[in-house]
C-alpha cells in the first residue's frame, strides 16, 4: 500500500514535469503556426528542418550549431582547467585551500544575471569585442567549478603514493600524468564535462549579456527573440522533439550499460 | 614543481573572470556616468517605487517557490532514495532529464498549456512555472544526500524503540539538511533573478528583479543596473551566510 502511494506520487510529479514536453512532441506533427491548434497530421516540420531553408546563417540550425560548438569548446576547456585546478586544490592546505574553494563556489552561487552583467562590464572594461570568444570565456567561467567539484572526490579516493611511485620508477611527469593520474580521475572528469556541457547548453542569461551585437544566436537567444516577436518558429517543436528523443536514447544506453557492468562486477 | 602549484592557473583565471567582474559591479554601482563617486544609484533604488515593488514581488515569489519545491521535492527525493519503494535508477534520471531541454522552450510550452485550458496568465501561472522549472534542482541534492546516508542510523533508532515518524524527524531530516540547504541555494536566488521566464509566464504582467537589471543594462544605464546587481549581491551574501554548512551543501550537488 505504502509502495503504491509512493509510486503514484512519483509518477504524478513526472506527468506534471513532462506535460509541456509531451505537448511539444504531439504538436510537432501538425503544421499550424501556434502551439495548441491542430490542423491535421503532417511531418512537414521535420522535413523543413533538413530541407535547407532552415540552414542559412541566422537560422534555427545555425543557432543549434553555435550552441553545440560553444558548449563543446567551453566544456572541454573547463574539463582541463578544472582537473588541473582540482589536483592543485587537493594538495593545498589550510587557509589557502579554504580561499581557493571559496573562490570556486562564487560562480555556482551567483545567479545567471549577476554572472552575465558582471562579465559584460568586464569585457567593456577590457575593450574586448563581444562575440564567440567572450561567450565561450563566460561559459568556461561558470562551467569549471562543476568540474573541480566532480574531480576532487576522485582525488580523495585515490592512493596519493601511486603517482609518486610512477615517478620513482622512472616515468616522466607527463607520462605519470597520462598513465596514472588521468585514468583514475576519468569518471570525475567525464561527469564534470557533462555538467559543464549541460549548463552551457541551457544557459540563456549569461549568453544574452556577453554575445555582443554581432548577431550571434544560440538556441536560447533564438527562442527568446522568436517569442518576443510573438510566435515560435513551428520547426522548433520538431527540433525539440528530436533533441528529447536523442537524449532519451543516450540515457537509456548509458543506463543499460551500467546495469550490465554492475551485474558483471557482482 | 609542487603539485599545489597546479591551482595557480585557475586562481589567475578566477581572479580575472570572477573577482574582477564583481569588483567592477561595485565600482559602477558607486559611480555616476562621468566616473565620479556617488551614492545616488543606491539611494535611487530606495526611492524608485517601481524597482522596490518588483523587489518585493521577487522575494515573495522566490520564498513561495522555494517552500513549494521543498514540500513537493522532499517526499519525492525520499521515495527515490528509499530502496524498498523505488528499485529503479531510471526514475531519478527521468526527474533530471527535462533539464536538458531548453528552459525557455519548456516555459513557453507551459504557458501554452495554460492558454489552452483557459487559465489567465498571472501570479498563479508564474509560480507554477517556477516550481516546474526548479523542482529538479531541489530533488536532486536532497536525493543525493539521502542516498548516501548511512542506513544503520535508522536501524539503530528503530532498534532502540523509535517510531517510524520519530526516526524520520529525528534522524532522516537532520541528516538530510545539507541537501535541503543546497536545494534552497539552487532555487531561491535564481528565482529572484529570473528574467525572460517571468515575462513569458505572465504575459509581461509581472516583472522579477532580474528583468529590471537586464532592462537597465540593455538601455545603457550601466551604473543603475550595476547598483541593482550590487544590491542583489548583498542579498546573496546574506542568504549564503544564513544557510551555513556551505561545504556539505555543495558536496550534496555532485
Amino acid at each position: 500500500m505504502k509502495k503504491f502511494f509512493a509510486q503514484a506520487y512519483i509518477w504524478l510529479l513526472l506527468l506534471l514535469l513532462y506535460a509541456p514536453l509531451i505537448l511539444i512532441a504531439i504538436f510537432s506533427f501538425t503544421e499550424s503556426r501556434v502551439l495548441g491548434s491542430w490542423t491535421g497530421f503532417s511531418t512537414r516540420l521535420y522535413a523543413n528542418l533538413f530541407s535547407g531553408q532552415m540552414q542559412e546563417s541566422g537560422s534555427l540550425l545555425a543557432a543549434v550549431e553555435n550552441t553545440l560548438l560553444i558548449a563543446f569548446v567551453s566544456a572541454t576547456v573547463a574539463m582541463v582547467l578544472g582537473t588541473v585546478a582540482a589536483v592543485g586544490i587537493h594538495n593545498l592546505q589550510g587557509r589557502k585551500k579554504q580561499a581557493v574553494t571559496f573562490l570556486n563556489n562564487i560562480p555556482m552561487i551567483n545567479p545567471d544575471v549577476i554572472t552575465g552583467v558582471s562579465l559584460f562590464l568586464l569585457f567593456v572594461f577590457l575593450h574586448l569585442s563581444q562575440g564567440y570568444l567572450t561567450v565561450i570565456l563566460a561559459h568556461i567561467t561558470f562551467g569549471t567549478p562543476y568540474v573541480v567539484l566532480s574531480v576532487i572526490p576522485k582525488l580523495r579516493q585515490m592512493n596519493p603514493n601511486v603517482y609518486e611511485a610512477a615517478l620513482d620508477l622512472g616515468a616522466t611527469p607527463a607520462q605519470a600524468l597520462r598513465k596514472v593520474l588521468v585514468p583514475q580521475l576519468r569518471p570525475g572528469m567525464i561527469s564534470g564535462f557533462i555538467l559543464a556541457f549541460t549548463m552551457s547548453l541551457d544557459d540563456f542569461a549569461v549568453t544574452f549579456f556577453t554575445r555582443g551585437t554581432i548577431g550571434l544566436e544560440t538556441l536560447s537567444t533564438y527562442i527568446y527573440a522568436d517569442a518576443r516577436k510573438g510566435g515560435l518558429t513551428p520547426e522548433l517543436r520538431a527540433l525539440m522533439t528530436l533533441i528529447f528523443l536523442i537524449i532519451l536514447i543516450l540515457l537509456l544506453i548509458i543506463n543499460v550499460r551500467q546495469t550490465k557492468m554492475q551485474k558483471v562486477n557482482v | 614543481m609542487k603539485r599545489s602549484h597546479w591551482s595557480i592557473p585557475y586562481v589567475v583565471f578566477m581572479a580575472i573572470f570572477v573577482v574582477l567582474p564583481l569588483l567592477l559591479v561595485m565600482l559602477y554601482a558607486f559611480q555616476d556616468e562621468s566616473g565620479r563617486f556617488t551614492l545616488a544609484n543606491i539611494t535611487r533604488f530606495f526611492s524608485d517605487s517601481d524597482a522596490l515593488g518588483t523587489f518585493a514581488v521577487s522575494l515573495e515569489v522566490a520564498i513561495e517557490n522555494t517552500l513549494i519545491c521543498i514540500l513537493l521535492g522532499y517526499p519525492a527525493a525520499w521515495i527515490l532514495a528509499n530502496k524498498e519503494l523505488n528499485r529503479s535508477a531510471v526514475t531519478i534520471i527521468l526527474f533530471i532529464m527535462p533539464m536538458w531541454i531548453n528552459a525557455l522552450m519548456r516555459t513557453l510550452a507551459t504557458a501554452e498549456i495554460f492558454n489552452m485550458i483557459g487559465i489567465p496568465l498571472g501570479k498563479g501561472t508564474l509560480l507554477f512555472g517556477m516550481v516546474y522549472d526548479y523542482l529538479p534542482f531541489m530533488i536532486y541534492p536532497i536525493y543525493n544526500v539521502l542516498a548516501k546516508m548511512d542506513r544503520s542510523y535508522l536501524e539503530a533508532a528503530q532498534d532502540l524503540g523509535a517510531t517510524p515518524w520519530k526516526v524520520f524527524w529525528k534522524i532522516t531530516v537532520p541528516l538530510s539538511m545539507p541537501g535541503v540547504t543546497s536545494g534552497i541555494l539552487m532555487v531561491f536566488m535564481p528565482t529572484v533573478s529570473t528574467f525572460a521566464i517571468s515575462e513569458f509566464l505572465t504575459n509581461n504582467k509581472i516583472k522579477l528583479f532580474g528583468t529590471i537589471i537586464q532592462e537597465n543594462i540593455n538601455s545603457s544605464m550601466w551604473n543603475y543596473g550595476a547598483a541593482l546587481a550590487f544590491i542583489m549581491l548583498i542579498i546573496i551574501g546574506i542568504t549564503t551566510m544564513f544557510s551555513g554548512e556551505r561545504k556539505e551543501a555543495e558536496e550534496a550537488l555532485i
